[in-house]
This record gives structure tokens, sequence and C-alpha cells, in this order.
């Protein structure tokens, strides 16, 4: 029982690490100063010139679908290429395999801006939410790969393979007992290919054009002038919604698995 | 398939919410359609929150462009940019020296002036200069200095009124200075007396010797955070352009602004046409929109840099055009000197100077 | 059998050519550009300079160093975490939690970081009226690698967190009833059995962390350099995309002897 609380508390203190700068920040959205410093008062100011702003609400929302789409998208396509790698069974062509899978993790984000955005001008393609959109699941499907092989690697065979015996054929094979078995991995991917979406910006920057802008980019541009507290608000407001779809989506799989397995 | 299903039905709900938000933005935005030029576009391209969102609005109410505008983080990531395409920007926002090597390359197109309205009201200190002769392809937008913001109550002006006296061991591990290669190694060449501009090898040299010896004084290479660790007293002395300087008096009444007896360098972000922009016309429109002393008012109360519109200035509250860290007398000026684009070859050494010395300095000094 | 490959090779088409378009072809314009000079004549000087410069093999050696004390704290801090969390009641909803700070943008937390760790902040209140007095906590080492462990640790703890959560409890409990140590079962039973976790989670850490960039000008006040930010600066700020390519393909060999070193190793499946 000592030994549990120790367990919770660590983990507890670990949540709380890494919610302090999120407080932080979100405490400083309702400052009625202009800085990330000392306290000036409680105000809803920054909310309203937000609300203003529909420039900046536009962006929220394009960060938004632009991470969505593209991680799912990722999540699918890397998914695939990791059941394609574990079908390997030279050893050698799985690690050369892994290797360029993991090119783009390693390349800074620069790199991959200047190489997409070269590719982009070559084949002629208009740069805009279609550029942004491919090159983010281009980045992001390294990482899904990475989450999903490892637990496929290490699944037991002997149910696939009895349920080939039983003749079930590959697509029941793979809906009915591959994807449920590696389904937290996919998620795993899918939530970091979400981290990687909002948080890009040196590969965005390149690849954009025509008015289409994420979160991230329009941070860091604004670091010269300084980031105003708008952007608090902003962000606030992002992890608010952020919060709700978490635990709505939690709610919901929870209550779907409780449904399915009394429909059983 | 019955994990699948429930996840892609979340996301297809999610996505319709906020595909809809975006068509209820897209209609509030819409400009009157009485107005002449809808449906046209205008790509502005430009710094981040570098322009009051009410005057973008005000634009497209008065003309019927639609605006779209984009941001950059540095003058390199912009000119990397337009000299890819992709996108054809209508106007964008160098600054000086940038101005001088856009045009070097052919990037930039020549203004007309019979289509441009208010060229005399800007400060005539500020047109002219070498990076842009006659301002064929450029006209200034905001403008400033720099020099060094201290704390008062740690170190005195008579501490910092020449820019040689930033090597005095009393500021060891105390400086903050800007992140660039121009402005990084600025003080180092104002101390040794050089030109901004210098293309002499020997003093090229000595400038990168003299930078790492400032090693052991600096506490960080930084950009935008210095407002924060000054206002904070996490730091008492940073190099700092002036607008930046005044948020933080605002701030900390205790932190003090001086430009060096040396003077220091004039900046200028400036308002250029690309050549491969498509809608010129637009593009005129929204230069001469700026140009309006009380659109240019506006804008510089909103941005807090210095006005190079001096019929805005009027417009503009005392508080602000009587501030000497904002608009800074003219004897204060009369050394000041312009950033100018260096030839590729000496353009090139420098880059590589400034690599190097940033590195010198941070493998040498390194962190404690 | 070939029918069989041919059939997998076209249900795996879209990664094939994802693998084709945006990886080998930026690795070839990458590898163009650093045999390249600025007249576009071949040349290998830029793999000399990087040899021989004072400059780079320091700068590569800092960033291996970085990341692998990166590395090392992230596994030591999540491992223990992930095994707490698979115990956890409602697990699921505490691991989105704790991914759920990385959708904020790293640039803001780094602000966040600086106001935390200032002479006034709530780290060095908190020191203080621990006894312990307040303490210059930006621009040092210890800063770099705590927000570097920050940014870091989800990536390390999902991995891991996702393989212990596999692990049969009966085992576990198996080797508790016959009386082992909950340090051995931890040791012999829990680190063989998430082992591919691990090391999903090492390299999800370590080779991004060998570029890191951004964090060196923002926390490290531009006095960590890595190679990162070398090939940052190197795109950006003098333009010699030569050069930048070279390191760039360097990392990327870097990367491959990671994979190399941390590869399946024994029997086929």
């Amino acid at each position: 029982m000592q030994k549990k609380i120790l367990g919770n508390s660590y983990v507890l203190l670990i949540m709380v690490l890494l919610y302090i700068p999120i407080i932080f920040l979100v405490a400083y959205s309702f400052n009625s100063g202009t800085i990330m410093s000392g306290w000036s008062g409680f105000s809803f100011i920054h909310y309203q010139q937000l609300f203003a702003d529909t420039r900046l609400l536009k962006i929220l929302l394009d960060t938004f679908i632009l991470a969505i789409s593209s991680a799912t998208i990722a999540a699918f396509i890397g998914t695939i290429g990791a059941l394609f790698l574990d079908s390997f069974h030279n050893k050698k062509n799985l690690n050369v395999f892994s290797s360029l899978n993991n090119v783009l993790l390693v390349s800074p984000d620069v790199t991959i801006g200047v190489s997409f955005l070269i590719l982009f001008t070559i084949l002629g393609f208009s740069l805009g939410f279609v550029s942004v959109l491919i090159s983010h699941i281009a980045f992001s499907i390294p990482i899904v790969l990475l989450m999903v092989l490892p637990r496929l690697r290490e699944m037991d065979n002997t149910l696939i393979i009895a349920a080939r015996d039983l003749g079930a054929n590959r697509g029941t094979i793979l809906s009915q007992i591959v994807i449920p078995e590696i389904w937290p991995s996919i998620m795993a991917g899918f939530l970091l290919a979400l981290t990687y979406s909002l948080d890009d910006f040196a590969v965005t920057f390149f690849v954009t054009g025509n008015g289409f802008s994420t979160l991230s980019v329009e941070i860091y541009s604004r670091a010269r002038q300084g980031v105003s507290l708008e952007i608090n608000a902003l962000s606030a407001l992002m992890f608010a919604v952020s919060l709700l779809l978490v635990l709505a989506y939690y709610l919901y799989t929870t209550y779907s698995d409780k449904k399915a397995r009394l429909t059983k | 398939m019955k994990k699948i299903i429930p996840f892609l039905s979340m996301m297809i709900v999610i996505m319709a919410v906020l595909v809809l938000g975006q068509n209820w933005l897209a209609q509030i935005n819409k400009p009157p359609i009485k107005a002449a030029n809808t449906n046209q576009v205008l790509n502005i391209y430009n710094w981040g929150d570098y322009i009051d969102p009410a005057l973008l609005a005000k634009f497209t109410k008065e003309t019927g462009y639609q605006v779209n505008y984009d941001t950059f983080d540095s003058n390199q990531a912009l000119e990397t940019k337009v000299k890819q395409g992709g996108t054809h920007y209508d106007v964008i926002f160098p600054s000086e020296y940038l101005v001088s090597k856009m045009t070097q390359e052919g990037l930039l197109a020549k203004l007309d002036y019979s289509k441009i309205h208010g060229v005399d009201n800007l400060a005539k200190h500020l047109l002219n200069q070498k990076y842009d002769p006659h301002n064929e392809h450029s006209l200034p937008y905001f403008w400033g200095t720099t020099g060094i913001m201290y704390n008062d109550q740690v170190f005195h002006a008579s501490q910092l009124n020449a820019w040689g006296k930033l090597w005095n061991p009393e500021f060891k591990d105390q400086l903050l200075l800007i992140d660039g290669p121009r402005e990084m190694l600025q003080p180092a060449i104002q101390a040794l007396g050089y030109s901004l501009n210098t293309e002499n090898q020997a003093q090229i040299k000595q400038i990168f010797n003299k930078f790492v010896a400032l090693g052991p004084n600096i506490r960080g290479i930084v950009t935008d955070e210095k407002k924060q660790l000054l206002i904070n007293g996490d730091a008492n002395v940073a190099v700092t352009y002036n607008g930046d300087a005044q948020v933080v008096i605002d701030a900390n009444p205790h932190v003090k602004f001086l430009i060096p007896k040396e003077g220091g360098p004039i900046w200028t972000d400036n308002m250029a046409i690309p050549k491969n922009s498509n809608n010129k016309k637009a593009a005129y429109a929204f230069i001469n929109f700026m140009l309006n002393p009380k659109n240019a008012a506006q804008n510089a109360e909103y941005v807090a840099y210095s006005s190079p519109n001096q019929a805005a200035l009027k417009y503009l509250p005392k508080s602000i055009t009587q501030n000497s860290v904002l608009y800074p007398a003219a004897s204060q000026l009369k050394h000041a000197q312009h950033y100018n684009n260096q030839p590729l070859r000496y353009f090139n050494e420098y880059n590589e100077v400034y690599l190097e010395a940033k590195t010198k300095v941070s493998l040498s000094g390194g962190l404690k | 059998m070939k029918n069989n490959i041919r059939a997998k090779a076209f249900f795996a088409i879209p990664y094939i050519s994802w693998l084709a378009v945006f990886v080998i072809v930026p690795i070839g314009l990458l590898i163009y550009q650093s045999l390249t000079n600025a007249q576009g004549h071949f040349t290998l000087a830029n793999f000399h300079e990087f040899i021989t410069s004072s400059v780079y093999l320091p700068m590569a050696f800092n960033s291996v160093f970085y990341a692998l004390i990166i590395t090392t704290i992230t596994f030591i801090i999540s491992f223990p975490a992930a095994y707490v969390l698979s115990r956890l009641k409602h697990r699921q909803l505490w691991l989105m939690l704790i991914i759920l700070p990385t959708w904020i943008n790293v640039l803001l937390k780094t602000y966040a970081f600086l106001g935390l760790l200032s002479k006034s902040g709530l780290i060095n209140q908190l020191l203080l009226t621990l006894g312990f007095g307040t303490h210059n906590l930006l621009f040092n080492h210890v800063s770099f690698i705590f927000v570097a462990v920050y940014l870091e640790l989800p990536f390390m703890l999902l991995p891991i967190y996702n393989s212990i959560n596999e692990i049969d409890t009966d085992i576990l409990k198996a080797s508790r009833d016959l009386g082992a140590k909950p340090i051995n079962t931890l040791r012999q039973l829990v680190l063989p059995l998430s082992i591919n976790g691990i090391k999903s989670g090492i390299q999800a850490v370590f080779i991004p962390s060998l570029s890191l960039f951004m964090l060196t000008t923002l926390i490290g006040g531009n006095k960590v350099m890595t190679l990162g930010s070398a090939i940052e600066l190197h795109f950006i700020v003098t333009q010699n995309w030569h050069m930048g390519s070279t390191i760039a393909i360097i990392l990327i060999l870097a990367m491959a002897v990671t994979m190399y070193f941390t590869r399946e190793r024994g029997k086929q499946k």
C-alpha cells in the first residue's frame, strides 16, 4: 500500500511539473498588463482583443484542421509502413529501412523545410494548405512507425497462426487480431504526430503561402517584436479545447468499449 | 474495426465543426460587395504583429482588396521565400541591408513615384541612403537605433557611455547581445571605430578577435527574451533596439536606455514591391494607404516603434513624440551609420566570422 | 511466394511513395549540395572543412554529449513513471493528460520557463523557503537540460508505457508469489519484456536531440552550440547551403550508426 502511494505521488509530481508552465501561461492570459512578468491585475482584455482579431481565430482553426488531418493520415500510412517493415525476414533490410524511416527525425526542421520547398517549386506546386498538409504528413510518418513497429515485432504470433489455420483470410486477421493488438501504439503515434504538427515552425514556414498560416508560424514571426499576451489567451483557449476533446474522447471510447462488451 | 470506427467518426465530427467555424469566419470577413476591387487579393509579407490589424480591415473596407497577411521571422527567411517563389507577394517589409541585397539580386521592382502619394511626409534623414539611393526600390516603414539598456540600481550611465566600455571586467557574465550576424558584431565594430560596412579584411579579422575577447562578459545572445530578463532583474545590461527598450522601461522604471557616444546604427524596415508581384496596383494602393499620416500614426501607436512619417507625429500623443528613447535628438544621431549590403565575398567572410565567433564564445566560456 | 511479395508491395504503396519522395529525394538533394561548391563544381572541400575546422568537431561532440545526457535522464524519469501509470485505473486518460502539454507552443513554454526560473520566479522562491537561497538558473547547463528533458519526456514515456502495459500481470503476480523481490521482478521481468518500447523511446528522444536548436537559442542563450544550430545558421543566416547540407548528411550518418547499435538482434521472428 505504501509503495502504491509512493508510486502515485511520483506520477503526480511529474504531472505537476508538466503543467506548471502551462498554468503560468494561462494565468498570464488574464493579466491586465502587456507582458509575462509582474502582475498588473485581473482582466479579460486579451480575450477581447483575441475575439476581435478574426485573422488569429482563423489561424487557430487552420492549425487544428491541419494537425488532426495530418496526424490521422500519418497514423494510417505509418501503420501500413510498420506492417510492411514487419514482413521483412531479412534483418539487414529491416535495419536499412528503419534507418531510412528515421532520416526525417534526425534532420533539423530547416533542412526538411528547405528540401520540401525546393521539391514543391520544382514540381510547380502552389504553396498553401495542401503543401503544408503534405509536409506535415511526411514528417509525422516516422514517429508513428517508431511507435508501432516494436509492438508488431513483439506480438504473439500463435494467435495469427491459429486464426489462419481456422481459415481466416488476411483481411480478417488484420482487422480482428492485428489492429486491436497494436491499437494503443497507433494512438501513441497519432498523439505524437499531433504534437509534431502543432509544434512545427520551420517546415511550415518554408512550404506555406497564399495566406495560410499556423499558430507556430504566427508566434515565431512575432518573436522579434515580442509575443503579446493575446497569444497566451489564444493558447489558453486552445488548451481548454484540447482538454475537452481528450475528456470527450476518453468517455466516448470507454462507453463504446463497454457497450461492445455488453453486446458480445 | 471496433477501434477504428469510433476514432474516425470522432475525428470527422471534430473536423466538421472546425470547417463550419472557418466558413463562419469567412462570412464575417467579406468586404462590402459594392467596393471596386472585390475578389482581388493583396498578398502582404511582413514581420509578425507588425501592423495594427484594424488597419488591414480598414484597407479592405476602403479599397475592396482582400488582404492575405503572411508573416516571417527574419530577413534571411524573407529573402529565401521570395527567391524560391511559390507565393507571389505584393508588398514585403525587408530591413535596409536586405533592400540592397535584393535589389542586386534583381528581386525588387522599381517604384513608380507617379503612383505614390505622401513621400514628402517621410523624414529626410532616413531617405536616400546608400542601401537604396534615391529610394528607387523601397520606402521606410519604421526605424530605430541600437543602444544599451541597463538597470540603474546596478550600473551607472558613465560606465556605459562608449561601446568599448562593454569590455570592462565589471560586466563579467552580464551582457545580453542581439542575435544576428550584423547586430551581434556591431558593438565590436563600433568599439574599434570601423565602418559598419567595412570590407577591409584586416579589419574583419580584428573585429573577430575583439568579439571573442568579449566572451567572458557575455551572458547570452538572445532576441526578444531580453525584455523579460531585464524587467525581472535577471540581467542588468543589454544591447538593444530603442523600441524594445521603451517596453522594458514602461514595465521597470529602473531600466534606462542610452546611446553610446560613438552613436548607434540606424535600422529601417521598409516597404518594397517584389518583381514577381501579381497585383502591383493593389501594392501601390497599400503603400499609399500606409503613407497616409493618420494611418501611419495609428500604426505607430500600435507597434510602438518610431515612425518615419513626420506628418504622422502630430496625430501622436506628446508622451510618445517627446520621448527621447523613441525619438532621439538629432545630436544623438549625427554619427549614426546605416547598414548596407556587402558584396557577396565579404558577406560570406563576415558570416563565417559570425559563426566562428559565436562558436568560440560558446565553447570557451560555455555554460557554467 | 512471389505473388505474396507483390501483394505486400501493392499494399504498401503509400508508404513506399512517401519514402521515395520525402526521404530519398531530399537525401539526394542534400548529397548533391554537400558535394558541390557555390559555383556548382564537384568538391569534397565541405567534408574536409568539417573535419579540419576547429568549430565542427567540438560542436559534434557537444551534440552527442547533450543528447546522451538528455536521453539518460528522460529514461530514468520515464521508466518508473510508465510502470506506475500502467497500474492505474484511468491510465489511458492519464496518458493523454501527459501528452496534452506538448500541444502548447514550445516558444511560449520557453517564455514561461524564463519567468519560472527567473530570480523572483517560482523555483527560486521555493528554493528560498527551503533554505537553499536563490540561484541563477537561466542560461546554464542545468536549465538547458531541464527544459530539454521536459520537452522530450512524453516521447520516452509513451512507448515504454505501451510495452509495460502489454506485460501479462499474471507473470508479475507469479513472480511475487514465488518470493522474488520487487527490484528483481523489475530488473529480470519488466525491463527485458519492455525492451522494444525502451528502444523506440530511446530512438524517439536521442535522434531528435542530436539536432536540437530552438532550445539552444532560447534557454541556452546561444551559448550551447549543437550541430542543429550550425545547420540552422548555414541554411538561414549565412546561406551556405553546401556546408549546411554537409552537416545534415553527417547527422544522418550518426543516426544510422545509432540505429545499427540498437538494431534488432537474435533469432528471426
